[in-house]
């Protein structure tokens, strides 16, 4: 956990304090709507079909079980008893009145969460490997270059009113869990040669209408000119991204116009007149940073204890603990992922019980912290494996622990046509139809690791075009009609799907998902070629042949 | 639209001439782009000072040879959600030396006053009278700021660094 200090704090209260002052003006009519829109929003408040929503950072998608018990709270008192953890290590709040958002968002400030920047044209919650300083594979702790660029983004006088919104992720691990390929810019942490840390830095990268794969521009920058080579981004992109039309206003047409040699040339003069400059980090700056990181103090702990081999005999444990629990870079522990997939509900809901189960358990068996992934799923990174029989007893007892995560019924969903106010068709009823269907776990583990991700608009909040399977919403002659892509990836192979063919109606979604499984299932080189594989071997032409000769 | 100065409301002693109207003597002008670079050789010899409304859609690293002729820049924002003006800012600030007066124009609000105070400006043209006269509550509703900017203010990052921003400059 990164400890706030008493000027953070500071700073949280204040913001609340002057979004209090603007929905006052607001309410007052001082402001015009169009006045405070960005304003809300960089606070995390959207004006959505039914309601305001809220959204809330989980910066790099750490959270003690204080701070969950508190988002539960603010479920329930100002919600209807549940919220929305989303792809982009937030969690949303659907129904809370506007006079009363001040109320919650001081009562969230109280335990160090906020709202701000998670939406706006600003630089957005910075996103990173939820298995940071828990997995064996990766070179540092990727969240502590989170939270430099967490402060150093937070109400920027020059990048507040970008082009458009900004994301940026870091993965530290070769096994890339962040997305950062299709982020506007994403950072690879690695050691060079000679064992210094440094980022692969990529721009251009995002989904929504037009979507692009992020393109290398530096293969290696010294970790401590990190903020140095982000403002020489951000200046240009403020300056030259365009501005004319929201659709290509993102960083990723530029780079796309410019292309990525004319602006990364654009980068790197920027930068030589700046890289030496007040933004440079010290050793002593980064490890002022890293030292308010607390770390768990772990027991010394011997590998598969006796009391997992025992439980391990259980064969529902057994399953539960092959999907759900992964390896851990300390001797004795493991990671936990909790899946918000239960066959049937709507991906990434948690109601307050259940949040307050997973805040109890964490503080119980795994030293009070929880983490959200973008696959909408919670983990908890740190437990020990002799303590894992009764973490998946209470996680069973909470209805937490299908096991089911990176199958086919653990879909990513947006919140399509049953929230949000520009969808074209439903997102979340798809998503429990298509789990349904593969509600029988044998089945889906037979299947194994497949990923469907599902957006109700072009705007692909639910990222389509990286799933395994992708399903976009398209409204046709006012009918929802959905369009299905197979073999795109988000990971370090990060690649955009391919269209199968024809969209088709809402009725034959489920059906057509089915037959393209049942197609895999016949085709793969066997059990152990996944079926993204299985589609980069062949094409999508096999797919769409029978899938379409069916319907 | 009262002008802020430094915190305080001032008069403005510049008048905006249009760029088909006739320049007037003795008095200070704010003038637009293209008349300012069609009429550079000429404004020279003028008596009385000269600023430029700069926009934002044009580099910024093109004012540098004029600068020394110049008395006041101004920098637009047609919509307050356009912050092209912040980057200008900083670069005339940081980059080009600028030190003279430095106006922000066009759609001023309250909540973007510390924004700019911080980029760089000087001279702040609000739209509302009730903006500006909560001109001190706006620029004082922080006491942390996280990242380095142009203003004096000192940042937790430079606290961390351990210098200020004159020590670096230098
Ligand atoms: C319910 C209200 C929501 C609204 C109105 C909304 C709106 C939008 C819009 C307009 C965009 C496209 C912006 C652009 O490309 O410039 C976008 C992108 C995105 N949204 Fe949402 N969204 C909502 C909820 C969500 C949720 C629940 C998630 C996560 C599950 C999410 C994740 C994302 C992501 C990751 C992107 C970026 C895709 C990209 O790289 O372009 N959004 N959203
Ligand atoms: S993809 Fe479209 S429908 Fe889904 S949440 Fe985003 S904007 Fe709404």
């Amino acid at each position: 956990m990164y400890a706030y200090d008493e000027f953070d704090r500071a700073f949280l209260a204040e913001r609340v304090a002057e979004f209090r002052d603007q929905v006052g003006r607001r309410l007052s009519g001082a402001l015009s709507e169009d006045e405070f829109k960005p304003l809300r929003l960089m606070n995390g408040v959207y004006l959505q079909l039914h309601a305001y929503m809220l959204r809330i950072a989980i910066p790099y998608g750490t959270l003690n079980a204080a701070q969950l018990r508190r988002m539960a709270h603010v479920a329930r008192v100002y919600d209807r008893g549940y919220g929305h953890f989303t792809t982009r290590q937030n969690i949303q709040f659907n129904w809370i009145k506007l006079e009363e958002l001040p109320e919650a968002m001081a009562s969230l400030a109280e335990v160090g969460v906020h709202g701000i920047q998670t939406s706006g044209n600003c630089i957005r919650n910075v996103t990173t490997d939820q298995w940071a300083a828990a997995t064996p594979e990766e070179c540092d702790d990727p969240r502590i270059w989170a939270e430099i660029l967490r402060q150093y983004s937070t109400l920027h006088p020059e990048f507040t009113y970008l082009p458009r919104k900004f994301k940026i992720a870091i993965t530290a691990a070769g096994h890339d869990r962040a997305a950062i390929k299709v982020h506007d810019v994403g950072l690879r942490l690695h050691r060079n040669e000679a064992g210094e840390l440094g980022f692969e830095v990529l721009v251009g990268g995002g989904l929504g209408r037009t979507p692009f794969v992020g393109k290398s521009i530096r293969p290696f920058l010294p970790a401590r000119e990190l903020l140095s080579y982000i403002e020489a981004i951000m200046r240009v992109y403020n300056q030259y991204g365009r501005r004319d039309n929201i659709y290509k206003a993102r960083i990723k047409i530029l780079v796309h116009e410019i292309g990525a040699e004319e602006f990364s040339k654009a980068v790197e003069a920027e930068w030589a007149a700046i890289r030496d400059g007040a933004l440079h980090l010290t050793d002593e700056a980064i490890a002022e940073i890293r030292d308010r990181f607390i770390y768990p103090s772990f027991e010394t702990l011997e590998n598969e204890p006796a009391a997992l081999t025992e439980a391990l005999k259980d064969s529902r444990f057994a399953t539960w603990h092959r999907n759900s629990v992964q390896a851990h870079k300390v001797p004795g522990y493991s990671i936990v992922t909790i899946s918000l997939k239960p066959v049937g509900a709507p991906p990434g809901d948690a109601t307050a019980d259940q949040m307050e189960v997973v805040a109890d358990l964490a503080e119980r068996y795994g030293f009070s912290e929880i983490r959200v992934g973008h696959e909408q799923n919670l983990c908890l990174p740190h437990v020990a494996q002799k303590d894992l029989p009764a973490l998946w007893a209470a996680l069973e007892a909470a209805g937490l622990a299908t096991p089911n995560v990176n199958l086919v019924n653990d879909i990513i969903a947006c919140p399509g046509l049953d929230y949000c106010a520009l969808a074209n068709a439903r997102a979340i009823p798809v998503a429990q139809e298509i789990a349904k269907r593969f509600a029988d776990l044998d089945r889906a583990r037979g299947v194994g690791r497949l990923h469907i991700n599902i957006s109700g608009c072009i705007n692909a909040c639910g990222h389509h075009h990286v799933g395994h399977i992708g399903i976009l919403g398209v409204e046709k002659n006012g009918q929802e009609f959905y369009q299905i892509t197979l073999g795109g990836r988000a990971d370090e192979h990060a690649q955009l799907g391919t269209l199968l063919g024809p969209a088709v109606s809402y009725e034959q979604v489920p059906g057509l998902v089915e037959d393209v499984v049942d197609t895999y299932m016949e085709l793969r080189a066997g059990p152990h070629e996944l079926f993204i594989d299985t589609v980069a071997r062949l094409g999508v032409e096999p797919f769409k042949e029978r899938v379409y000769a069916a319907h | 639209m009262p002008l802020i100065e430094k915190g305080e409301i001032v008069a403005d002693l510049y008048v905006r001439v249009a760029d088909d109207e006739p320049l007037p003597e003795g008095v200070a002008v704010l003038i637009g782009i293209d008349r300012f670079l069609n009429e550079a050789e000429a404004l020279k010899g003028r008596q009385a000072p000269v600023g430029v409304i700069w926009p934002n859609n044009r580099p910024i690293a093109e004012i540098a040879p004029h600068l020394g002729q110049l008395s006041l820049i101004a920098l637009n924002f047609p919509s307050f959600r356009d912050g092209r003006a912040y980057s200008q800012a900083r670069l005339l600030r940081e980059r080009l030396g600028w030190t003279g007066p430095l106006r922000a124009i066009g759609n001023v609000l309250r909540d973007q006053f510390l924004l700019m105070e911080r980029s760089g400006f000087d001279q702040i043209d609000a739209v509302k009278p009730a903006d500006a006269a909560a001109f001190d509550e706006a620029v004082q509703a922080y006491t942390v700021f996280y990242q380095p900017a142009t203003d004096a203010r000192p940042s937790l990052l430079r606290q961390r660094l351990g210098r200020t921003l004159a020590g670096v400059r230098s």
